[in-house]
């Protein structure tokens, strides 16, 4: 049984037709063109397909698509201001935080989620904000040091 | 990170533009705009979806498999069976006149690990596809299953492999293990002041790659097919798709290159030839991507390996003689194993000068998940049991770790058991930079050790070598008690039990006593297979010499 | 067969279809159904949810709080009147599961996950059940033992006292990976003193079992006695006989019976 499903897709509003059951991260990747988040497992062990719901983070492959009706969804698509890319995303560039990048659109929505609630975290907070995305290329030293390095510049820009 | 520019200096061009330099990957942009495309990102529409049904068993005949009820599942559109395979049974190898096609794609009336595919079922969604290979009956005849590369070499063990015909390897037509002889092992170890042995296992390991395994296929124009694949070797995956499914290579464009984690898993080819079949006899595009629960069960990983090394060593710290023997479980199928163990024997005996060295390297089946390419097979297992045993050695004549590798270090000059001249040497001077930067004491005379001073003269000779083949337990004999390592040197070990009280119980040792094989006849005498030397790169020398030979310029 | 999924506005109308068709299955945070799905579980057919307001509520003001079943880890963490159970709900998952994961799910999850119902066992929590036969209350240990009967009845909210000493509620959880990681060992307490000496001991482990359990023999141990080295060694030594504990990826069986006692000292002492 079909269902149409209505939200703000990283600022726009878009709808698309969901098959029962269907997941968040399969209407997203599949009905709705945004193929950022990843599916690493389907298991919600990786993080890989974590996308923000109304701000809060969630993993996209365990979210029924019609439960998202009506919400705000923001990928890492929906970081960049225009051509401007996101504090996170320079520091990910600069700290060579990424290796074969399958992690990465999950870290950075991950870590956008903690900035927007904590723009100074300590090491230990950034530590437990990505605990649930899983990097097997074993890049957590830079990544770390990366949303670090973005709450750092994203500070000094407010002044 | 400080580079030592300061040692062999004189060997190389200062012209390092980029290493110690922080650099921006090129395909990083992508990765942190989510525009990067891995293979899963390709929008494809009108795809079907292929899902396996796989066995659950380690090891069985398979009597009669059922489809009638899953071929009623609405949405099921095919189901694949061995009798659709256009290549019965394939090995990656033989694309280059290497090994035997030794594993079917989807089971040929018999399974031989846990998971192995037995028939693929292709549908509208996946709830389908699932649904169906729910309602898949098989009929399981189980059969005796063997899980450990000894037990599986012992006669009267499980026959796993049927395509191969034996429970291991024969290399280059006549060997039952890869070998290496260099002088008098056996007598140099009679003459040692000490001989310490030990035993060193490793398990398997996942690769645990981000993304799994997977691909899409799609129909193309003229009778040809576009593939989406996350493998790591383009070309080698294309070309085993071709063979698989005897066609052309050039009715296959492979498209890939971002691999959502690697690691070596994604080599074996083993989604392509499924799915590109699938499309051809459906005419429809298809998707075929492992599940998590796949890639940990299934995929292969780095295999288990076993080792055994017996040392004679004297009191100054010259090790004088290495006799390894190490076991590679392939799992069911050859895969990439076979090179493996070939790779693990051009290791042996390590970055050492030993005069006397003794390697048998067995490539072994047995009922697990087939092995395969992770980061350095063959070679990392060895470098694990090597210098672990260093370690142990050192402790048992009372030396120093670091002093002892030094004292052991390969140098400019010296043969090695392969029988190629060391250059470029560089092992002592690690060790040196690694005591410093560790606040290790060294003594002035391992201080002032160079890769340099002290090899090539008497240590470049190829000494006199007894040549003795291994045979397999069925077809040889016992082996030549070999006597148990020393009290001290085992501690915190426990003794192999098949070289305890000098009685290889499984045996696959050395030649029976008073009846060492004769020496092989000139045409006999094969050397195992070395890459040429390479050429130097244009960013000054590469001081790594360890197996290939030297590629320093 | 397609999955089909209701919606319903009341816990008694998803009460009411669940009891009807046994091939539904009821979808609060998805942590563990929409994974079920994923995997290709086709034994349901049917998922029922509800939009109740009930199910996600908190009332925490009083003595006795009440938790709706669908009450997530974040919500916990957000609310200061519930500060004691902060350190469970940070136990489960990384901040995305616990946007998602609810505290009745987590009555269903398998071994060794369950780490917030070994916290509510330890709170000697009651469990509120809704079927198409109306409402009705049990003890969560006696639900725990039978949870996986089918027909499954609708957890709507979960209710205990609010310990009268936080201090008194301890809870640990032994990990590989840290900060988030499935549990080798887990142990909630509720050991409150009286004149230094525990009285009324509430343990519960996870892990340790095929699901969470009280553990009657380390709060026998415990009873009467001070929470000193000396005072908690009896309920050490019994903490190697609680339980059936599995052996899995994470630990052997034999590894979670020598660890437990370590942990259970460790929680007791408050030594880190």
């Amino acid at each position: 049984m079909t269902r149409a499903v209505r939200l703000e897709l990283n600022g726009v509003e878009v709808a698309a037709v969901a098959e029962g059951g269907e997941n968040l991260l399969t209407l997203l990747r599949e009905r709705l063109g945004d193929t950022s988040p990843k599916a690493g497992c389907l298991q919600g062990t990786c993080g890989a397909c974590t996308v923000l719901v109304d701000g809060e983070p969630v993993l996209a492959c365990l979210m029924l698509a019609e439960a998202a009706d009506g919400k705000r969804v923001t990928t890492v698509r929906g970081l960049a201001d225009g051509p401007r890319l996101h504090p996170l995303q320079e520091a990910f560039m600069d700290g060579f935080a990424a290796q074969c990048g399958f992690c990465t659109p999950g870290m950075l929505v991950a870590a956008k989620a903690l900035l927007d609630r904590e723009p100074r975290p300590t090491r230990e907070q950034v530590i437990e904000a990505i605990a649930g995305n899983v990097c097997r290329c074993t890049g957590y030293t830079p990544i770390v040091e990366a949303v670090l390095e973005a709450a750092r510049r994203m500070a000094g820009r407010r002044g | 990170m400080r580079i030592r520019k300061e040692l062999f200096a004189d060997e190389r061009d200062d012209d390092l533009r980029l290493v110690g330099r922080p650099v921006r990957r090129q395909d990083i942009e992508g990765h942190v705009t989510g525009r990067s495309t891995f293979f899963a990102d390709h929008p494809v529409s009108g795809l079907l979806h292929l899902r396996c049904v796989r066995s659950t068993e380690h090891h069985a005949r398979i009597r009669s498999i059922d489809t009638t009820a899953a071929e009623r599942v609405p949405g099921v559109r095919r189901i694949l069976r061995w009798a659709d395979l256009p290549k019965k049974a394939h090995n990656i190898l033989t694309i280059f006149n290497f090994g035997i096609d030794d594993e079917p794609a989807l089971a040929d009336g018999k399974v031989r690990y846990l998971g192995e595919p037995i028939v693929a079922v292709l549908a509208e969604n996946p709830r389908a596809a699932a649904e169906a290979v729910a309602k898949v009956r098989v009929d399981y005849d189980p059969l005796p299953a063997v899980f450990d590369v000894e037990e599986a070499l012992k006669p009267g063990a499980p026959l796993v492999n049927e395509y191969i015909g034996r429970n291991w390897f024969r290399y280059w037509g006549d060997y039952d293990c890869q070998q290496i002889r260099f002088g008098d092992v056996e007598a140099a170890l009679r003459s040692a002041d000490l001989v310490v042995s030990g035993r060193y296992q490793m398990s398997p390991i996942e690769h645990a790659p981000l993304e799994t395994n997977g691909c899409i296929v799609v129909p193309a124009e003229d009778g040809r097919f576009t593939v989406y694949t996350c493998t790591q070797g383009l070309f080698f995956s294309l070309d085993n798709t071709a063979a698989q499914l005897k066609i052309e290579s050039n009715r296959l464009h492979f498209i890939g290159g971002t691999v959502g984690g690697g690691f070596g898993g994604k080599v074996d080819t083993v989604v392509e030839p499924l799915a590109v079949l699938a499309a051809m006899l459906t005419g429809r595009p298809v998707r075929y991507v492992f599940s998590r629960a796949e890639e940990m069960q299934v995929s292969s990983p780095r295999g288990a390996e076993r080792i055994y090394i017996e040392d004679g060593v004297m009191r100054d710290g010259r090790i004088v003689a290495r006799k390894i023997i190490h076991y590679h479980d392939a799992g069911a199928y050859s895969r990439l194993s076979t090179y493996g163990t070939i790779k693990s024997a051009a290791h042996h005996p390590g970055p050492y000068y030993i005069p006397n060295v003794w390697v048998d390297s067995w490539c072994v089946f047995t009922n697990r998940t087939p092995s395969s390419a992770m980061r350095g097979f063959g070679v990392t297992g060895g470098d694990f049991a090597l210098e672990s045993h260093m370690d142990v050695v050192a402790r048992a004549i009372g030396m120093d770790p670091m002093e002892f590798r030094i004292v052991n270090a390969y140098r400019d000059g010296d043969m090695k058991a392969h029988r190629k001249l060391t250059q470029g040497a560089a092992l002592i001077e690690c060790v040196q930079v690694a005591a410093e930067l560790a606040g290790w004491p060294l003594s002035e005379e391992a201080r002032r050790a160079s890769s340099r001073v002290g090899g090539g003269g008497e240590r470049a000779r190829i000494p006199p070598t007894p040549q003795s083949r291994t045979r397999a337990p069925a077809a040889a004999g016992r082996g030549e008690p070999l006597r148990a390592g020393v009290g001290e040197a085992r501690r915190g070990m426990t003794p192999p039990p098949s070289w305890t009280g000098g009685q290889p119980a499984t045996a696959p040792a050395a030649a029976e006593p008073g009846r060492r094989e004769p020496p092989l006849r000139e045409s006999e005498r094969r050397e195992p297979p070395s890459e040429p030397p390479r050429s130097g790169s244009g960013h000054g020398a590469i001081r790594f010499s360890s197996v290939f030979g030297s590629r320093r310029r | 067969m397609p999955l089909e999924v209701r919606t319903t506005a009341t816990l008694a109308e998803a009460a009411s279809l669940l009891q009807a068709d046994r091939s539904a299955r009821f979808l609060a945070g998805g942590t563990l159904l929409m994974r079920a799905v994923n995997e290709g579980d086709v034994s349901f057919s049917t998922i029922v949810r509800t939009t109740d307001p009930a199910f996600a509520r908190i009332r925490a003001a009083g003595g006795r709080i009440e938790l709706g079943a669908g009450v997530t880890m974040a919500q916990i963490l957000a609310s200061r009147e519930l500060a004691f159970l902060h350190p469970v709900a940070r136990a489960v998952g990384g901040p995305a599961v616990r946007t998602m994961a609810t505290v009745g799910g987590n009555l269903f999850a398998a071994h060794p996950y369950g780490d917030f119902a070994a916290a509510l066992l330890a709170l000697d929590a009651r469990v509120q059940l809704a079927s198409g036969f109306g409402a009705r209350e049990v003890a969560l240990d006696e639900f725990l033992a039978s949870r996986d009967r089918t027909p499954r009845p609708l957890v709507t909210a979960l209710s205990f006292e609010r310990p009268s000493d936080p201090a008194a509620f301890r809870f640990r959880k032994m990990t590989r990976t840290h900060p988030k990681g499935a549990a080798v060992v887990t142990i909630a307490a509720h050991v409150p003193t009286s004149g230094g000496r525990v009285s009324g001991a509430r343990v519960a482990l996870g892990a340790m079992a095929g699901r969470p359990i009280r553990a009657r023999g380390i709060e026998r141990a415990l009873e009467g006695r001070p929470l000193t080295a000396e005072g908690v060694a009896p309920a050490v030594a019994a903490a190697a006989r609680e339980g059936d504990p599995p052996t899995d990826a994470l630990a052997s069986s034999w590894y979670r019976r020598r660890v437990v006692g370590v942990v259970l000292r460790r929680l007791l002492l408050g030594e880190p």
